[in-house]
């Protein structure tokens, strides 16, 4: 699997470390409502098809990355920083 | 039919020609007392047990593909019991023993060896935490015995035990643990629930499940309505997909685990011998061929297939540990699906709808888990409530903080 960083251009997926569900993860609540909290750390939707998810390029130039990946073929759709959506290079 | 030596002997002599299938392909009925979502081993031990420890036979396991075809056939095939917390610890006991009279019980050869489970240690603080691993195992019954290098060396001579950077330094033997034939386990499993009345339906996929008031009622599926008064999921990787058709979210993430195959060699390694600095197992078949894995990949997939850099890094750490299999060539690969849950620790509950019973977050280590499992999900179905073996393992830990964090890195998601 290969991932086109926006900064660095397409790497190995070594390179990378990830984190997971971006939805899940970029949402985070309050706090205040426990119901909120214990759904954003950990229940997930586990979709088997297209997938938001982060990642970390940890052996690149250290941005977070929303890539969109089909968990079925593995195949990736788009990548972008994680701070700005809609910026970024398209797989 | 009885499997027997006097039934292999009595086919022998008349060509073979009285073998009768293993079990019935029945049409499915509109209506079944309980339904199983899920022909895998825990699938079928959940069927065979609810036939056989609580009468109940109108039952039918619902599978989208054929018996043995997910994660049952593409494990390890790894059975032990050497778990630090008093949950885990029970439970995992309970599957031992139930290995242990499985094959008489469902009179079918699981080739189960019980030819010892060897965690190897690395430093004086893994050293130190097998101890406690090891004692907490004894006081709850269970056999552990913690071998200094000198005995690991009486038994794998061939490590590598002057590593420069991970010298082994002992390891915590289970002699009871060992391997079993996989696919021979949900063999085992179908034709003792088949016998006593279990209707297993293959390449039925569960398209939906119906709820009506609250309560699930029944299965669609690609052969039509299935009507069920109890619904168990064993789903493995596929919890989240199934689990949601009733509205359910679960703290499940499906990640690939790959597995591996040498060619066959000469017998070499009599145990399950795991690595304690990295993430390592081997031991070897009877058909001579090494069966090693590692690691998951590390993101969501239901891929079945993984990739590059997990097979090197696996057999990076296979050379760390037993530099001679750098002479062996890797025969197969594969992947398998794992139902990976927040802490590390299964999941066999009631949940929010009435008569819909969940099964699942094996995380990488369900097959050991496939007669207790089997056994404590039946007894929550039938009984509707859980057995004290698996009262842990609630789908509501997560919101209450009970977590069971077998790895002790304290309670946080991707834990794996």
């Amino acid at each position: 699997m290969r991932i086109r960083c926006p900064y660095c251009g397409e790497r190995s997926n070594d390179e990378f470390t990830v984190l997971g569900d971006a939805d899940a993860l970029l949402t985070r609540p309050s706090g205040e409502n426990i119901e909120a909290f214990h759904e954003y750390v950990y229940q997930r939707t586990n979709p088997a098809g297209l997938h938001r998810e982060l990642w970390y390029h940890s052996a690149g130039c250290r941005r977070w990355l929303v890539v969109t990946r089909d968990t079925r073929t593995h195949e990736i759709t788009n990548v972008a920083f994680a701070n700005s959506r809609g910026e970024g290079a398209t797989a | 039919m009885k499997y027997s030596i006097f039934s292999i002997l009595r086919e022998g002599l008349r060509g073979g020609k009285g073998w009768t299938p293993a079990w019935r392909e029945p049409e499915p009925k509109p209506h079944y007392d309980a339904v199983i979502v899920g022909g895998g081993g825990h699938g079928l031990a959940t069927a065979y047990y609810l036939a056989k420890e609580h009468g109940l036979t109108n039952i039918a396991v619902v599978e989208k593909g054929y018996i043995g075809s997910g994660n049952v056939g593409r494990n390890t095939t790894i059975i032990r019991s050497n778990y630090l917390l008093p949950d885990n610890t029970h439970f995992y006991e309970w599957s031992m023993k139930l290995w242990e009279g499985l094959e008489q019980d469902f009179n079918y050869n699981a080739m189960v060896s019980q030819r010892g489970v060897l965690n190897l240690y690395h430093s004086d603080g893994q050293r130190d935490a097998y101890v406690r691993r090891g004692n907490a195992m004894r006081l709850a019954g269970v056999d552990a015995e913690l071998l200094d290098a000198d005995g690991v060396r009486a038994m794998a001579p061939f490590l590598d035990f002057a590593n420069a950077r991970f010298p082994i330094q002992g390891g915590l033997l289970q002699r009871r643990g060992g391997t079993a034939r996989h696919d021979a386990v949900a063999w085992g499993f179908a034709r003792g629930a088949d016998n006593r009345g279990v209707d297993i339906l293959q390449n039925t996929e569960v398209t939906g499940i119906r709820i009506e008031a609250g309560r699930a009622v029944g299965v669609e599926t690609t052969r039509g309505f299935i009507g069920a008064s109890k619904i168990g999921l064993a789903c493995a990787g596929n919890s989240s997909r199934v689990a949601a058709m009733a509205g359910l979210r679960l703290p499940i993430e499906s990640h690939v685990l790959q597995a591996f195959v040498s060619e066959g060699i000469k017998p070499t390694i009599d145990q399950v011998i795991t690595f304690g600095a990295g993430h390592f197992y081997i031991s070897q078949s009877d058909k001579g061929g090494l069966v090693f894995g590692g690691d998951i990949d590390g993101y969501n997939s239901y891929a079945q297939r993984g990739n590059l850099y997990i097979i090197e890094d696996v057999h990076e750490a296979g050379m760390a540990l037993w530099p001679a299999i750098g002479r062996v060539r890797t025969l197969r690969h594969w992947g398998g699906i794992m139902d990976m849950s927040m802490d590390g620790s299964p999941i066999i509950d009631k949940t929010p709808i009435d008569g819909l019973y969940l099964n699942c977050g094996w995380c990488y280590g369900g097959f050991k888990a496939t007669p207790a499992s089997g056994w404590c999900f039946a007894h929550t179905i039938a009984r509707d409530e859980p057995h004290k073996l698996n009262a842990g393992f609630r789908l509501d830990r997560f919101a209450s903080g009970r977590l069971i964090d077998e790895k002790g890195a304290g309670a946080q998601p991707n834990l794996h």
